[in-house]
């Protein structure tokens, strides 16, 4: 036991923990901690609102599988932050954010900048809590960053009261962690995974769909060895992109409401489909009852309140999805040693060639051309983060990935101005790796004050603007079921990229061909500041194939009239 | 749809009831009644409520609550072999004579306690199993509730079964 300030064992704890980045804004109740951040090497990132500081630490979460910090002041900062807090946690990325809050006396009076953030936060995230003296610090930062980063991972929230920063306690940095609730063993039972593997071992036409709990376990390799095993197709979830190699010979790509041809048509022909750590989110099965009607479905999660929850399962596993694929492995190669192939010949009849394709339409550059070449320019190990709509899902069908941690969107939430921050934190967690940030005009207007962020902290990330001047995926639908009566999304009043890059010192340059786009993404990887690539795309372009609102995986549209 | 009884364990902090019910109302539980107190260890509530569901969705009740992190153990009480109890207090108009000693029989009848008498009032507590509550109100709304109070339902499993 020692004695010290709240705020400086605050900033200990944190070390402790391995803490290298904070993302965020101080203000009044954080000034203590502020201080006492000068005398540590941990690196503050300063972001231009909370929610960017939050997405920062949401894409260093995701790209490195640690713990991302953000941190902001009582009251609107600790608002601020709640949408990025929410998409942490429905995506289950490992997020403690830390919020000031005002002096204990003055809680509950109403104070300037008070906020019942607890009350606020409880709802989106995995935990919450708030500090009641400075002794208790310690232990509330190494609860928040065990329960963060165990089970099915997800959102941590801390609140701390100014005076617990000023005033001096007793502190113990080694506190004992006891939630009798809460097991950290998702060990598989043996016998939930013989039943399973009886099953997949027996199936005619298996077919796997892996969900972003394969790239939270670090399962990559043993689903490919599943997949290998069984001769089963393999689609993935988006959040799953990438926890399966988009140019493995069993790749299917993306499933539901923007799925590929390949994944829409034989998942609802599996007569086994081994769903791995996903929660079935209904922009993956669409209408439920078309998603797989005649087959059995076996789900692996770490989560037990997943399973039945929106499709009811014949069997399933509960535990790790990378011991569970283990495990399945190992049992299924007993069982089977020699799967028939002509199941996953029909992977052959869905395979297209894009680069037979024309780069243009009506004039302008079209936007899976720009993805696909982007793709060609990047290294392997590159990453990407969407932001959320057409450009997002354009990303997830036509940028390949090829390896875990290497695409990143945010899926659950669907928050519109994630991908730019986020790929500042990325580029904070790797900063030797090309990060580039695929984007709509407008999401990218949602966040771009943190261009400031990336330019001062040097972080040059890429982004690459669809820039259609419109929020594209609404005005689909307009396009699509609305007989084209576009209300509230025309933006008419965007910024000239170029000048808005050049304004805060990032590099801003607008592209109009294929040619000259690779040029300045050659170029921006290896530049010392933020690019901005403009590239002017068609309003009227539909993102394809699109599932209805309200219909099945049968119901998918190929193309639009 | 039946009615169910689910009794759990939960750290006996504050914000732990407001979690609790935080996630009823965000996941659409229609939960009946609740009622909380502490066991042996005060560092530990009991909590037990009852909830009208279908059996999917009283699976993911269970499962939700399971998952709280200030939730230590969940169960579904089983209907056959668990004792359910509930107190009501009620304050009944009897400034006329006859209904005074028709309060008092069905209180009687029911092993009730007479808490307060005055003129015009009687205060009783009446303990029963929760249909035994619903028919001695039915029976005494004739002479005329002022006010009522109950508790929500209690429960504990019989013999060697426990939470």
């Amino acid at each position: 036991m020692t004695e010290m300030t709240g705020s400086k064992a605050f900033v200990k704890s944190l070390e402790n923990e391995g803490t290298k980045h904070i993302f965020g804004i101080s203000g009044g109740s954080l000034i203590p901690i502020c201080d006492n951040l000068l005398d540590s090497d941990m690196r503050f990132i300063l972001a231009r609102h909370e929610q960017g500081g939050a997405h920062m630490a949401d894409g260093y979460a995701r790209v490195l599988g640690k713990v991302g910090v953000c941190m902001a002041t009582s009251g609107p900062g600790a608002t601020n932050l709640v949408t990025g807090v929410a998409t942490a946690q429905i995506d289950s990325s490992p997020v403690v954010a830390f919020t000031g809050q005002v002096n204990r006396d003055v809680i509950g009076s109403d104070g300037f900048q008070e906020c019942d953030i607890i009350g606020v936060s409880a709802s989106v995230t995995k935990y919450n809590m708030q500090v009641r003296t400075p002794s208790e610090i310690p232990e509330a930062v190494k609860k928040a960053f065990f329960i963060a980063n165990t089970g099915r991972k997800g959102s941590v929230l801390v609140d701390i009261p100014k005076d617990c920063t000023t005033m001096s306690g007793e502190m113990d940095f080694d506190p004992e962690i006891i939630f009798r609730g809460y097991s950290t063993d998702h060990t598989p039972l043996p016998q939930e995974l013989d039943w399973a593997a009886q099953i997949l071992a027996k199936a005619e036409r298996p077919l796997i769909m892996a969900g972003g709990g394969v790239i939270a376990a670090g399962a990559s390799n043993e689903l490919v060895a599943l997949s290998e095993a069984l001769l089963a197709p393999t689609a993935t979830t988006l959040m799953g992109k990438g926890g399966f190699p988009n140019d493995h010979p069993m790749n299917l790509g993306l499933c539901g409401m923007h799925g590929t041809e390949a994944s829409n048509t034989l998942v609802p022909q599996a007569d086994v489909l081994l769903v791995v750590g996903s929660r079935f989110s209904d922009r993956t099965t669409a209408k439920v009852a078309d998603f797989n009607p005649n087959g059995k479905i076996v789900h692996i999660d770490i989560d037990r309140s997943e399973i039945d929850k929106n499709v009811e399962s014949m069997t399933k596993v509960v535990g790790d999805a990378k011991l569970a694929l283990a495990g399945l492995l190992e049992r299924v190669k007993a069982l089977k040693q020699n799967p028939d192939a002509a199941w996953s010949k029909k992977l052959e009849d869905f395979r297209c060639d894009w680069s037979a394709e024309a780069d243009v339409a009506n004039g302008y550059l079209r936007a899976p051309k720009i993805i696909r070449a982007l793709r060609d320019e990047l290294p392997r190990d590159a990453i990407v983060t969407t932001e959320v709509g057409q450009n997002q899902m354009w990303a997830a069908l036509h940028y390949d990935a090829y390896l875990p941690r290497t695409f990143h969107t945010s899926g659950g939430l669907g928050t519109m101005g994630w991908g730019f921050p986020a790929s500042i934190g990325a580029k904070a967690a790797k900063p030797e790796v090309p990060v580039v940030d695929i984007a709509g005009d407008g999401s990218f207007g949602m966040t771009e004050n943190n261009l400031a962020t990336a330019v001062e902290e040097e972080l040059p990330v890429i982004v690459v603007v669809l820039n259609n001047n419109v929020l594209g995926m609404v005005a689909q639908w307009q396009r699509m079921f609305y007989d084209r009566r576009y209300s509230a999304v025309k933006l008419k009043g965007n910024p000239d990229m170029v000048k808005l890059a050049e304004a805060y010192g990032a590099e801003g340059v607008r592209v109009e061909s294929l040619d000259a786009f690779r040029t300045e993404v050659r170029r921006a990887i290896k530049a010392d500041v933020p690019t901005v690539i403009d590239v002017p795309i068609d309003p009227n372009e539909n993102v394809l194939p699109m599932i209805p609102p309200g219909m099945g995986l049968k119901d998918t549209l190929w193309e639009a009239d | 749809m039946a009615i169910h009884t689910v009794s759990f364990l939960v750290e006996n902090k504050a914000g732990v009831l407001f979690n609790v019910t935080n996630l009823f109302r965000r996941r659409g539980f229609n939960i009946e009644s609740i009622a909380v107190g502490t066991v042996q260890d005060p560092k530990y509530s009991r909590m037990t409520i009852t909830v009208e569901a279908d059996a999917k969705t009283l699976a993911n009740l269970v499962e939700q609550l399971e998952k709280m992190v200030e939730v230590i153990k969940v169960k579904r009480l089983d209907p056959l072999r668990t004792i359910k109890r509930e107190m009501l207090l009620v304050k009944l108009s009897t400034h006329d004579p006859l209904a005074r000693e028709d309060a008092l029989k069905y209180i009687n009848g029911q092993h009730g306690l007479v808490l307060d008498i005055d003129d015009e009032h009687i205060m009783a507590e009446v303990t029963g199993d929760p249909w035994e509550l619903e028919e001695f109100l039915e029976y005494v709304k004739s002479i005329g509730i002022v006010e009522l109070s109950r508790t929500g339902i209690t429960a504990l499993e019989k013999g060697r079964l426990q939470l």
